[in-house]
């Protein structure tokens, strides 16, 4: 990890982990548009199944905080490599805002993040191990009041407010992965006859799922 | 932008006495400039300005003017090389900027590049990178085997020879928002890794190249591509994926 392509290879494998968890966190919420009940399920799978509770979130969590620290360390590091600022940088003449501005998308899905986990994370932690309720249910007394995600998700959508932070974070997330995406493959290494359609994937990647996001912030705003 | 009337033009031109001193931006006029020639003839015309005014000419690298030794090395306008694509600053012609324009003229900003004078700076870290590594061991006795005599695919040998061609200008350094010569590092690694010749000791080349590298100060890469789009010898980001590989490969191999 002393090496400059060793901190490479570990922020493209970190990237590699966070944008598969951002795909199926995406195939699990696009399912809200469609079946109440699936969503409702699928949640409640995901929130109490052991494996992915105590073994893939303390990795998510690991993942998460790693790329950011990462990207922060290479950002002081780079800031480093140049003591003398130049007079007069046209850095648009050759490069993508993206590429230049990691660290600014970064730091504001960070924030974003912020504001997911006090609208999601913390009250499932809250719900689960402060209150002891693992039932899932609207009302943990009465089995018949329904599995309440589906509901809970629509409610934070009222807010045109949240709806507008969440459309703006994830233009965010696709200018990061619009960039990041063959970023990481590069940094790995990949150079062969699928890098070209590899890099048109990420780009599709980058801007399908993020949109996805906005439409479903959308949706339940507009039919909650 | 072209054309053939002669040129008055304003230049901010870094100065600097020496490595020890703070240096500032001077503003210079020079006029009738043809647009046809270069703008290293150019610096010559603002020199002979100074001398003949007593002032002490501004220092900058050059050598071949041929665009062939990578000495010539200013940051021009934002960009290194200036605003043209694929030439060193020697061959950058006066006709691509405007009559009346201010040109901004700079030194290679980059820890591992620190200034001499004005706008000369020391690139012996690219020296000490290349000799961490960037050769191949061969036997000079007088029995040495005849490098054709050894069957290479015509892409490697291309791609090989591509990566060949970079000067060692630090333009990719210069350019890179992270002072990174992994674009340098990259063609010097990938050179010899494509050819049977160089992969006796490929391990060794990519971990100690890298390794100093490092050492020097350089920063890290975040595949901004601008190196690729300034360099002046058009050598592909494709060198450093190169790198990169061959380095995981090296590491995984010490490792084992």
């Amino acid at each position: 990890m002393n090496s400059s392509i060793a901190r490479k290879i570990s922020m493209a494998l970190s990237a590699f982990f966070l944008m598969f968890f951002l795909l199926q966190h995406f195939a699990i919420n696009i399912t809200s548009l469609f079946s109440s009940e699936t969503f409702n399920n699928l949640s409640h799978f995901m929130g109490t199944n052991f494996v992915i509770q105590y073994v893939m979130q303390p990795i998510l969590i690991f993942g998460v905080t790693f790329h950011f620290v990462m990207g922060f360390i290479l950002e002081l590091k780079n800031n480093r490599s140049r003591n003398v600022k130049y007079f007069k940088n046209n850095g648009a003449a050759n490069s993508t805002w993206m590429s230049r501005n990691m660290i600014i998308s970064g730091l504001l899905i960070l924030t974003f993040m912020g504001l997911h986990f006090y609208d999601f994370w913390i009250p499932e932690l809250k719900i689960k191990f402060i209150e002891g309720d693992m039932s899932g249910l609207i009302d943990p007394d009465n089995m018949d009041s329904g599995l309440r995600y589906f509901t809970e998700l629509q409610h934070k959508f009222v807010s045109p407010t949240r709806v507008a932070i969440y459309c703006v974070a994830f233009i965010f997330l696709s200018l990061h992965l619009l960039h990041g995406f063959s970023s990481a493959f590069q940094s790995m290494g990949a150079n062969n006859k699928y890098t070209k359609a590899l890099s048109k994937f990420g780009v599709a990647y980058s801007i399908l799922i993020p949109l996805g996001f906005i439409i479903i912030a959308l949706f339940h705003h507009f039919n909650h | 932008m072209s054309g053939t009337k002669d040129m008055n033009l304003t230049l901010k031109i870094w100065r600097q006495k020496d490595q020890k001193s703070s240096g500032k931006m001077v503003d210079y006029k020079v006029n009738g400039i043809s647009p046809n020639s270069s703008f290293l003839e150019m610096m010559d015309v603002l020199n002979e300005q100074l001398i003949n005014k007593g002032e002490q000419p501004v220092e900058f690298d050059h050598d071949c003017r041929e665009g062939i030794c990578g000495m010539c090395s200013l940051y021009i306008n934002g960009e290194a090389h200036g605003p043209d694509r694929a030439v060193t600053t020697c061959q950058l012609h006066m006709r691509k900027f405007k009559d009346g324009e201010t040109i901004t003229i700079e030194p290679w900003r980059a820890k591992a590049f620190p200034v001499l004078t004005d706008l000369k700076v020391d690139r012996s870290s690219f020296d000490r990178i290349q000799q961490a590594g960037g050769f191949i061991s061969v036997n000079t006795s007088g029995n040495t085997q005849d490098a054709n005599a050894t069957p290479i695919s015509k892409n490697n040998a291309d791609k090989a020879m591509d990566a060949a061609t970079c000067i060692g200008c630090g333009a990719c350094v210069a350019t890179c928002k992270n002072a990174s010569a992994m674009l340098f590092v990259g063609a010097k690694v990938a050179q010899y890794s494509l050819l049977p010749q160089g992969q006796v000791e490929g391990k060794e080349r990519v971990l100690n190249m890298v390794k100093q590298m490092d050492l020097e100060g350089f920063g890290n890469c975040t595949n901004t591509g601008a190196c690729e789009v300034e360099c002046p010898k058009g050598i592909s980001l494709e060198n450093i994926a190169i790198m990169n590989m061959e380095y995981l490969k090296a590491s995984i191999k010490k490792e084992g």
